[in-house]
């Protein structure tokens, strides 16, 4: 076992805090877990990894209390617990920190972090004063600038998951629980949410950390516990695990590369942008993406990227400007014609643009392609079935049938299935937008590998990506946008975390920061 | 995953690797709320044949079917319109306004044919600026159509005042209210059938009918998928004006009569009728077999509760609940499989605890 450049906590660990043993959970005929074993301590950052479906949200739940487990023991600080609300979690000093938050948009951030338990004076009146004190102290002790004044709403899901930090400081949690906090963060917010979890694992608290990106789980934590189908697999110091040991435990088999990528012969230009423009959104935009290459568009979220997709595929409106493919001009917002020119776009949030999630499998899968489908203007559902089965099985989509809710299968499958939906439609140039966020690891292995060998088939790529790790590993030439501007273009062989993080930040700050966060990887 | 798998070719495979659907034909027909509508107009009808003297006789099938037909003549696209997650409340000011240009054109002098044609334009017109108003410059279809109810039906008023033009050419009033031999059956229901089959295709059976499904539960993912959102939503207003203007028509001959304040309030009936078959009121849900049986649930219980003298009042209370209960029903079903499944789940989970 290869062992990593030590990244030892600077703090000593203490005593168990939490501790589950050979805790199981069915939902009717679906264990979704069986002995589920886990131990938190007190200054520690214990990250839980697993891929999608391995019981890690389960889990999570149970601690929240939003579960209630059906065998096995539970203990907090020595005591058996049984939680039959969240409240009563709360209560106990758990608190649980979600990918999006969900704050009341409309109260202010003081009144949020104090919802249910504000401070009071006589007469049953809100002591608004010692509240926003409060919430000022915390700010400070977690060296953040959020005017406690403000509404919630409008806050970045970064400052979001701040508040929802200060909370659990407020009501002095001894447990942490983070799911996924850094899905929809930029580098340097990953970099203050980790400095404030590090100054909570000092304090003596006790944090869990849920995470698919191994880079941030080698930077933060320090053991590790793998899941797998619903079961626990392993714990270990994180010093004793590298990569590649880690993904074999968490699929179950060798994963022979998370980035295979094959060389292409790169063809005529496919797609051209010229002068694109869109005020208060993106500026001047010019590039090309030819046949077999795959193109990584960089920068950091809300650099205006996935609005130059959009707009080239005709989801938006632009200013001025022009796009062709492969010489025939696109018209502007006219998503039908950039489809029959061979445009496809696989868009960043599969869960609001890339699927309904209460139609079956098959009516997603044939959503772009149903017009090509009909005869003499009339659908049946033998040919939409028959198209869906085919594609289905090509991507390995995991359903149990064609008319399965598209919702309630795993955020891997649902990827599938909009890429899928996206590859019937037999484009020339292929857009994807965060092609592999928030998916396992066995899966996104899978999707590099398809985009690769598509790249391979001739057709032109254009990869918007916030995985820096992704973008070096996929791209045959680098794009990074800031402040929606091109700022620069790199080809492969130049292309490593600092250029692209500089030409995205222009700030050697955020250098800094990207490369703390990827360097034990690397 | 082997090379072939991601080829961009045409589908190769012609072997099922899925099962199709999740459960049986007969389940997915059968255990849907339409066909629950289906089987609550059966029993009505059954009940009300059986316990009413001569409610089951052709003549009283003919008046009911006279009755209901612009009901179902407007449900046709309101049903549509419903799935996209829009609303269109001014069909019946439509259907007023259709009467009385019928009316003041006929009575002015012109042919009836040509009188009825203007009357189906100015139909298309009224759902073009209901389309135009929603669709391009992006108003609420429910402030839109309150406001446009108001307009159209003021405009009628305001062309006839309180005058009424009767005295329409007898062949189309006798054709409109005749029916096919003893059967009870009126002419117009060829109409009604033509018109349900071409909306039963155009919604179930076609890429644009996916489209209104796709815009009703999600409206972005239709947008990224190719499907012309407001194109479609603006069709679906013209074809809501047609229809209404075909009913206002229909009415006229009917009724033998034009006047401002005719079928006011027959679009909260639709809009009852629609929803009790089975439509979403939030879109994207829905099927005409489930409207169809609604609108005539409704017209056969309306026409049985005359049938025995109660007042229009004491049907309208009735008809409501009927609405009330049926959009309740879903949540309460689920509500109580809920608790059903838990107090099971509690029963299994309590015998593991006591080996513990």
């Amino acid at each position: 076992m290869i062992r990593l450049s030590s990244h030892s906590s600077t703090s000593t660990v203490g005593d168990v805090v939490l501790e589950l043993s050979e805790v199981s959970k069915s939902f009717g005929a679906v264990r979704a877990l069986r002995n589920g074993e886990l131990t938190l301590r007190a200054g520690s950052i214990h990250a839980l990894m697993g891929e999608n479906g391995a019981g890690k949200s389960t889990i999570v739940k149970i601690i929240a209390g939003l579960y209630h487990r059906d065998a096995g023991s539970f203990t907090l600080d020595g005591t058996e617990v049984d939680f039959r609300s969240t409240a009563e979690s709360k209560n106990a000093g758990i608190a649980v920190i979600y990918q999006e938050p969900t704050l009341f948009p409309d109260l202010s951030v003081t009144e949020n972090i104090f919802m249910g338990r504000q401070p009071m004076k006589s007469w049953g009146r809100i002591d608004r004063a010692a509240m926003r004190k409060h919430a000022q102290e915390l700010f400070s002790r977690l060296d953040v600038h959020i005017d406690p004044d403000r509404p919630a709403q409008g806050l970045s899901i970064a400052d979001q998951q701040i508040i929802e930090v200060a909370k659990a400081m407020s009501l002095d949690a001894k447990v942490l629980v983070m799911d996924e906090p850094t899905a929809a963060l930029s580098l340097a917010e990953v970099d203050r949410l980790f400095a404030i979890a590090r100054a909570l694992r000092d304090e003596g608290r006790a944090l869990l950390f849920i995470s698919h990106r191994f880079e941030e789980v080698y930077a933060l934590c320090d053991t590790v516990t793998v899941m797998r189908d619903g079961e626990y697999i392993s714990t270990d110091p994180i010093d004793e695990t590298d990569v590649p040991s880690l993904v074999r435990k968490m699929v179950g088999r060798d994963v022979a590369s998370l980035f295979p990528k094959e060389e292409a012969t790169i063809g005529d230009v496919a797609l051209e942008v010229r002068n694109l423009n869109s005020t208060g959104t993106f500026h001047d935009i010019s590039f090309t993406v030819r046949a077999g290459e795959i193109v990584g568009l960089a920068g950091l979220v809300g650099a205006g990227r996935s609005e130059v997709a959009r707009a080239i595929f005709g989801v938006d409106n632009y200013d001025s400007g022009h796009v062709s493919v492969y010489g025939e001009s696109v018209p502007r917002k006219n998503t039908a014609a950039a489809m029959k020119l061979g445009v496809a776009l696989v868009p960043e949030d599969r869960r609001q643009q890339g699927l309904i999630l209460d139609f079956g499998v098959a009516r997603n899968l044939t959503l772009s392609i149903c017009r090509g489908l009909a005869r003499f203007g009339l659908l049946s559902s033998k040919a939409e079935n028959l198209a869906a089965d085919g594609w289905a099985q090509r991507l390995q989509v995991k359903s149990h049938s064609l008319a399965t809710a598209a919702g309630t299968l795993s955020g891997g499958n649902q990827q599938k299935i909009v890429l899928a939906k996206w590859l019937a439609a037999q484009p020339r140039i292929l857009i994807v937008d965060e092609p592999t966020r928030g998916i396992d690891v066995g899966t996104k292995a899978e999707v590099h590998r398809m985009l690769s060998q598509l790249a391979g088939q001739g057709l032109a790529i254009l990869m918007v990506s916030s995985e820096l790790p992704e973008v070096l590993g996929m791209a045959d030439r680098v794009l990074v946008m800031r402040e929606g501007r091109i700022t620069s273009e790199i080809p492969r062989a130049e292309a490593t975390a600092e250029t692209v993080m500089f030409a995205a930040t222009h700030d050697r700050q955020q250098v800094l920061a990207a490369t703390n966060v990827m360097e034990p990887t690397q | 995953m082997t090379d072939s798998s991601t080829s961009l070719q045409a589908a190769p495979y012609r072997s099922q690797s899925y099962p199709y659907y999740s459960s049986p034909a007969w389940k997915r027909f059968f255990l849907t709320r339409e066909f629950a509508v289906v089987i609550a107009l059966i029993i009505v009808a059954a009940v009300a044949s059986m316990s009413i003297r001569k409610f089951s006789s052709p003549l009283t099938l003919g008046y009911l079917l006279l009755d209901v037909t612009p009901i179902l003549l407007i449900a046709l696209p309101m049903a549509l319109i419903l799935i996209s997650a829009e609303i269109d409340l001014s069909v019946a000011s439509i259907v007023g306004l259709s009467n009385v240009t019928l009316g003041a054109l006929f009575d002015a002098g012109w042919p009836i044919e040509l009188a009825a044609l203007a009357a189906l334009v100015l139909g298309i017109v009224c759902g073009a600026i209901n389309g135009f108003l929603v669709t391009v410059v992006g108003l609420p279809s429910l402030a839109v159509t309150i406001g446009t109810l108001a307009l159209f039906r003021g405009i009628a008023v305001g062309i006839l005042g309180t005058r009424s033009v009767v005295n329409f050419p007898e062949y189309w009033t006798t054709l409109t209210t005749s029916v096919f031999g003893k059967s009870g059956i009126p002419y117009v229901m060829v109409l009604v059938v033509v018109l349900a089959l071409a909306f039963v295709l155009l919604l179930h059976f076609t890429p644009f009918g996916r489209g209104i499904f796709a815009i009703g539960r999600n409206r972005e993912v239709a947008a990224f998928s190719g499907v012309k959102v407001q194109r479609t939503k603006f069709i679906l207003f013209v074809l809501s004006g047609l229809v209404a203007a075909l009913a206002g028509i229909y009415f006229t001959f009917r009724y033998g009569s034009a006047r401002g304040d005719n079928a006011q309030g027959l679009e909260l009936t639709v809009i009852a009728a629609v929803l009790l078959g089975g439509v979403s009121i939030f879109g994207g849900k829905g099927a005409l077999h489930g409207v169809l049986a609604g609108v005539l649930l409704i017209g056969t219980l309306q026409s049985a509760l005359r049938f025995v003298n109660v007042t229009s009042d004491v049907i309208n209370i009735i008809v409501g609940a009927l609405l009330v209960a049926s959009i309740v029903s879903p949540s309460l079903l689920t509500w109580l499989k809920g608790k059903i499944t838990r107090a099971a789940k509690e029963g299994t989970s309590k015998t593991p605890a006591r080996h513990a």
